[in-house]
């Protein structure tokens, strides 16, 4: 191509660049009104209004009448720290916090390692992983009080997994009979039911790893354990804090599975009771202590809000240790 | 790009395998209980997968005891009612706070932010006294009004559409179109796998939801499916086939919806919808 055309072009193509910018700059200069001032708000509304009335005016009642003694059916007077003090008293809090602790101690890890692997696992392009991953997410989808009749009939005394492991030659296990075991095995469920769930989240996040870098990896003679430490964690490192932090927030307020594989008064002797399971005890019914329950509400709102914090502190913490490395 | 050896893809699909069995199996166990007769011992050692003789009877049975097909009518309802209202309101309020210039968009999108760090089980007692006063208490419409406009679809739909060209709107700008019809005619059919992906959420959220409708629901004809399958856990423990019927009736809806927009699912939430 000559000289010239090729100049001829470059002209062209910065002429229609800048007529495009006069176009813009005339509209606001203009003032060409792109939407009436109302608009937004009208749009907004739905949302906004939902909000107010059902997350902002709750949370204000609640933190109201966690300092009352109210209960269902009567209003109630104000009365101080007297709940939290209650509460430090009452046996029933301690062990739904020990339960609720332990739930997040013991799930998060496992919701943060097992489904990367899987999502490594389906992230390569193969015949069929379409429906792999589809399949993968079924529990997921399956509503939580369905999953864990499926469970407790498994788990039963005499159900599949015994029967398994009679066949195999081991004693029958009662797992829902203890009250430890039956914690361990909600906790399984918990992570069982969330493997699809953070697989997608983490899918998303290999998408953007390039591939270019394992290659490197790969020609320089890094194995696949190599490499998944090497090159896939540190790229996936900010989705591993969101699930962490995902994780950690939704195992502090575990309800639904503990409380139908244990019943709602919390297995054995409420051994098993979580806190959001307190809740729902305490502030419901008749005669519900509304007033308690809403301060052990508040409670769970603040560890919640602590754990999403911490976690996301730690994952800034290792960023920066990163960039620190990189440098 | 190296080609996947022979040997590193029969290890994949081994494992695929194995991981479809611990996740797909144990639906599968039930499905296959529920189709057993009375006659057949479902405790057996070994286990034994198929049934012998299967039948149907189970479902007519659970049906009888407890209502789950008005059960699952109830929870229908407040599924659909849950997408319409998260579709409508999530889509209107992210374009305006992705596309609109307005003073106190800042402070509208950290509202929705902000909702999302306060746990919706640290709320249900206040709600519940919020309903009683409002005299919803033991309604549907209960059930479905406190997840209405879900924050998280807020944000999901403000970042697709914040995602969306410029360019197409603003020729749209200069060809007259107002900003209803920028929405309905450009911005909306360019989101259309989120929008997949929130009516997905919605429909599961409202479904399987389960404290919330255990709190606020008291008579058991207002049951949703799950609040009454709780109920059969608890009465009819002693006949897995029955428990297993019912399950399947709460599972399959939601399998077979989910397995017809899967395709839309996995690309909408891979298109950066849940990005970290």
């Amino acid at each position: 191509m000559a000289r010239r055309d090729v100049a001829r072009r470059d002209v062209a193509r910065g002429d229609i660049a800048r007529r495009r910018d006069i176009a813009r700059g005339d509209l606001a200069r203009r003032g060409v009104r792109l939407h009436h001032p109302v608009t937004p708000w009208l749009l907004l509304l739905p949302g906004l209004a939902v909000l107010a009335a059902f997350s902002l005016f709750p949370f204000l009642t609640t933190v109201r009448d966690a300092f009352t003694d109210a209960r269902t059916l009567v209003p109630g007077h104000w009365v101080g720290l007297r709940n939290f003090r209650d509460m430090l008293r009452d046996e029933q809090f301690w062990v739904a916090l020990r339960n609720s602790a332990l739930y997040v101690v013991l799930v998060v890890p496992f919701t943060v390692l097992l489904p990367l692997l899987l999502a490594l696992l389906v992230h390569k392009r193969l015949p069929g992983m379409g429906f792999f991953r589809a399949a993968f997410y079924t529990p997921v989808v399956a509503s939580v009080v369905a999953v864990a009749l499926i469970w407790s009939w498994m788990l039963d005394d005499r159900g599949l997994v015994n029967g398994i492991l009679k066949a195999l030659g081991a004693g029958p296990v009662s797992f829902l009979g203890d009250s430890w075991l039956l914690l361990f095995s909600a906790m399984a469920l918990t992570v069982w039911k969330g493997l699809g769930y953070y697989m997608v989240i983490y899918l998303a996040a290999l998408a953007n790893v390039p591939r270019e870098l394992h290659e490197a990896a790969a020609v320089d003679g890094a194995g696949p354990l190599r490499r998944f430490a090497s090159v896939t964690v540190p790229a996936v490192r900010s989705t591993m804090v969101l699930v962490g932090a995902l994780s950690s927030v939704s195992a502090c307020k575990v309800f639904s599975e503990v409380f139908l594989l244990a019943g709602p008064t919390g297995g054995p002797a409420g051994e098993d009771t979580t806190l959001v399971m307190l809740v729902q005890r305490t502030g419901t019914g008749l005669d519900g202590r509304v007033g308690y329950a809403s301060a052990l509400s508040l409670v769970v709102f603040v560890i919640a809000l602590l754990l999403m914090l911490l976690v996301l502190r730690a994952g800034r913490g290792g960023n920066a240790a990163d960039r620190e490395g990189h440098r | 790009m190296t080609r996947t050896s022979w040997a590193e893809k029969v290890f994949r699909y081994v494992l695929l395998l194995v991981v479809l069995a611990l996740t797909v199996g144990p639906f599968l166990w039930q499905l296959s209980t529920s189709f057993k007769s009375t006659t057949e011992d479902v405790y057996t050692s070994p286990p034994r997968f198929l049934p012998a003789h299967p039948t149907a009877h189970n479902y007519a049975e659970v049906a009888d005891i407890v209502p789950v097909w008005d059960y699952a009518l109830n929870s229908l309802t407040v599924a659909v009612a849950s997408v319409l209202t998260n579709l409508a309101g999530a889509s209107t309020a992210g374009y305006a706070l992705a596309r609109l210039r307005f003073r106190g968009r800042g402070l509208a999108g950290l509202a929705f932010v902000a909702a999302l760090l306060v746990p919706a089980e640290s709320l249900v007692i206040a709600q519940f006294t919020m309903m009683r006063d409002l005299h919803l208490n033991n309604t549907l419409t209960a059930v479905v009004l406190p997840g209405a406009v879900g924050a998280l679809n807020v944000l999901l739909m403000r970042n697709a559409f914040a995602g969306v060209p410029r360019e197409i709107e603003e020729a749209a700008v200069v060809d007259g179109a107002n900003t209803w019809q920028r929405f309905t005619r450009i911005a909306l059919p360019s989101v259309r796998g989120t929008l997949a992906v929130v009516a997905i959420f919605a429909f599961m959220g409202a479904w399987d939801d389960f404290l919330w409708p255990l709190i606020v629901l008291s008579d058991s004809e207002r049951y949703t499916l799950t609040v009454g399958l709780n109920f059969l856990h608890g009465t009819f423990q002693q006949d897995p086939r029955l428990v297993a019927a019912g399950t399947v009736i709460a599972v399959a809806p939601l399998v077979v919806l989910f397995a017809c927009l899967q395709r839309y699912f996995f690309r909408g939430a891979g298109e950066g919808a849940v990005k970290g």
